[in-house]
């Protein structure tokens, strides 16, 4: 065997190797790559009780509440499958509103996830203004004739 | 470019005699310009389309225009270490020194754009997201993705010997590779608060067709930059590596 062969399959069975052992490493620390936590999560019990983590999901249409302070906010965020409610006194992203992605890092008081800070998260869907109101009607007139939903 | 300088292998493969130094000098510097020139037109027509042509967003207003460079500088910044990977591992496997030479003039270009990418993306999150940096996969993957590039810079002018520094960097270059799959598929693996792909092989992609051709004009004219910026770059490098050749001195002597 030349000693170029020698090296060609040294460096394909070294990546090999290396893709493996990553393979292998990634599903050991899956759960510590998970930026955050969903609803459902919480609710089968995967948190950490004592220390704060990053609740993710949706704000859940029409539970955005503001206290008369005007900086405390009540938001529900959910997954589809379960809902924590959220409270959180502070300032809010500009592209936070209801429906939209959530990220609130804080911890559980009971079944309250006090949060200490929130940030968007966005999805990567880019449309102008107008086709975005053709889509929001289109979807609507939809419903109106089958009522349901997705 | 005669063929006193070609080899045996070299014949049956007649592209093979630009592996030689000697041979590529003349020829990269023929395709610089060509490069350089389809850089700056289309850079103008991709700035022109995104700030002009290009809609607002319905959701993010005007802050989204930063993915115009943002997304175009992170796909470099992947592709780049690619390439520079192929070109260390050619270099290593057939001991073509050409090949090394591409492989360390690629990766300031691809640590430019990996800077870029991770720069724009923090003036993107502000005003998005409400944060600067977060420590999901997407971006804790991408800045090891610089580190990676910097390590490669730095192994290499640490080792004065030549074939010593391309195989130590090679070596680095070929183990950083895995690194590039991750940050690709970070946001469908795992929970990010960095949104997901725009723009894929499988699906159609999500957005706008002029906001796509905006980011795919502006994608290829970072590309013809990377092109003409490398070549220059190999171009001094082969100078200077082959300084005591008397091509090399008869060169500079009639260039200066």
């Amino acid at each position: 065997m030349k000693a170029r062969q020698k090296r060609m399959i040294f460096i394909a069975v070294g990546l090999a190797g290396l893709a493996i052992a990553a393979t292998f490493v990634m599903k050991a620390f899956n759960s510590n790559m998970m930026y955050f936590i969903s609803p459902s999560q919480i609710k089968v019990g995967e948190v950490p009780r004592d220390r704060n983590f990053r609740l993710g999901g949706l704000v859940l249409e029409g539970s955005l509440k503001r206290e008369d302070d005007g900086l405390t906010v009540h938001f529900v965020v959910t997954d589809g499958a379960q809902e924590i409610p959220v409270i959180y006194t502070g300032i809010l992203p500009d592209l936070f509103t209801e429906g939209q992605g959530v990220v609130a890092v804080g911890r559980l008081d009971a079944e309250v996830f006090l949060a200490e800070e929130v940030l968007a998260k966005h999805d990567e869907t880019y449309m102008p203004p107008e086709v975005a109101d053709a889509l929001e009607k289109a979807k609507q007139g939809g419903e109106a004739s089958a009522p349901v939903k997705n | 470019m005669s063929a006193e300088y070609a080899t045996s292998a070299e014949k049956s493969l007649p592209w093979l005699k630009f592996a030689n130094p000697r041979n590529f000098y003349p020829l990269a510097g023929k395709m610089i310009p060509w490069f350089t020139a389809l850089a700056i037109i289309f850079t103008l027509i991709g700035l022109y389309i995104s700030f002009f042509v290009a809609p607002t967003d319905y959701k993010q207003g005007e802050s989204y225009r930063i993915m115009f460079i943002h997304v175009p500088a992170a796909w470099m910044s992947m592709f780049i270490y690619i390439v520079m990977a192929c070109y260390a591992a050619i270099g290593l496997i057939w001991n073509i020194k050409l090949s090394d030479m591409m492989a360390g003039a690629l990766a300031p270009t691809g640590a430019i754009f990996t800077f870029l990418a991770l720069w724009t993306g923090a003036f993107w999150g502000r005003p998005t997201w409400g944060a600067y940096w977060v420590w999901d996969a997407r971006l804790t993957s991408e800045l090891i993705l610089l580190f990676l590039y910097l390590g490669f810079i730095s192994l290499r002018a640490a080792i004065d010997d030549p074939r010593r520094a391309a195989r130590a960097s090679g070596l680095l270059a070929l183990v950083g590779v895995i690194n590039v799959p991750i940050i690709y598929y970070s946001v469908k693996w795992w929970n990010t608060l960095h949104q997901g792909a725009s723009v894929s092989v499988t699906e159609s992609p999500k957005m706008a067709s002029i906001m796509l051709t905006a980011m795919a004009v502006m994608a290829f004219a970072f590309w013809m930059y990377t092109i003409a910026v490398v070549l220059a770059r190999v171009r001094t490098d082969i100078l200077e590596r082959e300084r005591e050749a008397v091509w090399v001195v008869e060169e500079v002597s009639r260039t200066a």
